[in-house]
């Protein structure tokens, strides 16, 4: 292997410069407020988990997480999001005290990743948590909280796609009988794939009425006439459950008035085991992925030894940057260019500005160069310089 | 701009019954779209744009969303596995992935190689037969590598047969049935849904045989 270049970085690590920081800083707090004025409280966990308890939890696939071994020899993963760590929180140390909790966080997830660019291995998700409510109150209030923490971001053009898996699962398991079934062709729906979909459904020994069925399964996108369609498509009582769940979910929607932005999917599987009940893909114009993914994940407690509802979403800032596009060119800084003997003069004109909040840089001209070069960074230049009065140069 | 959609197709052999397709479709095409050395066609009077992309690009330039749709081979999309949707069979430019080689030869027993320009198809292929082989990925002209000896055998496209006569080779086992699909952009099929539907819709009606069933 060739020696690296001092400027190399590992595959799908990206930094960030000034302009950059700014922007996605001012994007995160927008959200982060709004987030906190739904009475949601932010927390941290560590960087480093345990393989076998939160990497296993993790929706993320194995292959993506990044692995290394403690001095015990434990397998520890960097997080590979954060809805793992947050349950393994609530259910250790906050769910003792309250219920239902509201949880977010602000945090690097890290996801390794084989193919070319495009791709972080490293990025930055807002999210939040809703533990120990099994209403669909609460996936509604999670719908209605991003596209509320979206809005505030100045985001115009965004789209939600909401589906339900517990429908997905009964009635594919109504008319096929067994889970390894059920299983083989949510496979291909999670995989995008409707031509494979299809094909499958055709080669099945089913009579003609289910396979029709089967096939119509895939029309169930668009609006609220979508639940309807779904009521005629299902035959017991437990498909019909799920319906009942996205029915109250639209109404509860449009209690809020945010239908708007809302489409059902009920195609949609983000994953094949994770989520159990509502999940929602979030998509914006000019953006290729989706910016934010969420959904109810009743199980996930469980793994931590504590059996309640969970719902949540996460917003990945690379990606909401890149639908927000513009960065700020910020130039908002004030330049006092000072010489030795008015040293003092210039530390009190920079204290007396900054306590009214302009941002100041204190410079010792014999510091600089080039002077010309180093003041046309910046919005206002005075020059301190010498037995004059001060001379503010633009 | 944002009722202009964006079709990546491929150069080459799925090109010309691609865009027979679309026009079928009651697509208004100029004439000068097939034989336009451009890489990039404006139909202002349908807002598509289209890219011309190399086949086995396509998926990605979807998969990124520069492209809202795609067409693409089967092959294409085992061999990449892309993030995308398939959305509908085209049935267009049939042909199968073959095992081939030179007659009567087995795979070498020390140094099992196969050649082929679908390495990830060829792998899992072989793992699922329980057989362990060594993969040299090639970039065309595949037929070449059993008849100088660089492989025993080649996973390769084969559409009539032909190649493999004229080179002296022959088909071992057929792995999978390959036709053209078009795939969507997930993001394009949700903030585009109009458009894209009404073209799906059209599209199915002109497909011939495995077309959606009403």
């Amino acid at each position: 292997m060739s020696s690296l270049f001092m400027f190399e970085k590992p595959l799908g690590m990206r930094d960030t410069l000034p302009e950059t920081y700014e922007t996605k800083n001012k994007v995160k707090r927008k959200m982060e407020t709004d987030i906190k004025k739904w009475g949601y409280q932010f927390i941290e966990t560590p960087t480093l988990e345990y393989y076998e308890t939160v990497g296993t939890a993790s929706a993320i696939l194995d292959q993506q997480l990044f692995k290394l071994l403690d001095q015990q020899g434990h397998t520890l993963v960097l997080r590979p999001d954060m809805t793992a760590p947050i349950a393994r929180v609530a259910a250790s140390k906050l769910l003792t005290e309250q219920l239902p909790l509201r949880l977010a966080y602000n945090a690097s997830v890290f996801r390794a990743q084989q193919r070319e660019g495009g791709r972080p291995a490293e990025f930055e998700q807002i999210g939040v948590e809703y533990i120990g409510d099994k209403t669909i109150s609460a996936d509604g209030e999670g719908i209605a909280l991003m596209i509320s923490s979206l809005k505030e971001t100045g985001l115009k053009s965004f789209q939600l796609s909401i589906g339900h898996i517990g429908f997905v699962q009964t009635f594919f398991l109504q008319i096929l009988g067994t889970k390894d079934r059920a299983d083989a062709l949510t496979k291909y729906l999670y995989e995008k794939n409707y031509v494979g979909y299809r094909q499958h459904v055709d080669k099945l020994s089913l009579s003609s009425i289910d396979k029709q069925r089967l096939h119509q399964f895939l029309k169930l996108r668009g609006g609220k006439e979508v639940i309807q369609l779904a009521y005629d498509l299902i035959e017991n009582n437990k498909g019909k459950n799920a319906i009942d769940e996205l029915k109250q979910l639209w109404e509860i929607l449009e209690d809020y008035e945010e239908t708007g932005r809302v489409k059902l999917d009920l195609t949609l599987v983000s994953h094949m085991s994770y989520y159990t009940g509502i999940l929602y893909e979030v998509y914006a114009e000019g953006v290729g992925f989706p910016i934010g993914s969420g959904g109810r994940y009743d199980l996930l407690l469980e793994k931590f030894g504590k059996s309640t509802g969970a719902t949540g979403f996460a917003i990945r800032m690379d990606h909401l940057l890149e639908a927000l596009g513009e960065i700020e060119k910020t130039k908002d800084i004030h330049c006092i260019l000072f010489s030795g003997d008015r040293r003092k003069e210039a530390f009190e004109l920079a204290k007396e500005k900054r306590a009214s909040g302009i941002k100041v840089i204190t410079q010792d001209i014999n510091g600089v160069d080039n002077v010309d070069a180093c003041t046309k960074q910046y919005s206002e230049i005075s020059l301190l310089v010498g037995k004059a009065g001060m001379e503010v140069v633009k | 701009m944002s009722d202009i959609l964006t079709i990546a197709m491929p150069k080459g052999r799925i090109f010309e019954e691609a865009s027979d397709l679309l026009r079928e479709a009651g697509f208004d095409l100029p004439p000068e779209f097939d034989d336009s050395r451009k890489l990039i066609i404006d139909v202002p009077e349908e807002s598509f744009r289209f890219i011309l992309a190399k086949p086995m690009d396509v998926p990605t330039y979807v998969e990124h969303g520069v492209a809202d749709l795609g067409i693409a081979g089967k092959d294409v999309m085992l061999e990449e596995e892309r993030d995308v949707y398939e959305l509908l069979d085209l049935n267009i430019s049939a042909c199968y992935l073959a095992v081939a080689g030179l007659p009567d030869t087995k795979l070498n027993e020390i140094a099992p190689r196969v050649a082929t320009k679908y390495p990830n198809v060829a792998a899992a292929y072989f793992r699922e037969q329980g057989s362990q082989v060594e993969i040299i990925k090639l970039n065309g002209s595949i037929e070449l590598a059993p008849i100088i000896g660089l492989s025993d055998r080649i996973v390769d496209i084969v559409s009539t047969g032909k190649t493999l006569v004229e080179n002296g080779l022959i088909e071992y086992e057929r792995i999978v049935d390959i036709t053209s699909r078009l795939i969507v952009n997930p993001a394009s099929y949700r903030m585009k849904d109009e458009r894209i539907s009404d073209l799906v819709e059209r599209l199915n009606h002109v497909v011939k045989g495995n077309a959606i069933t009403k």
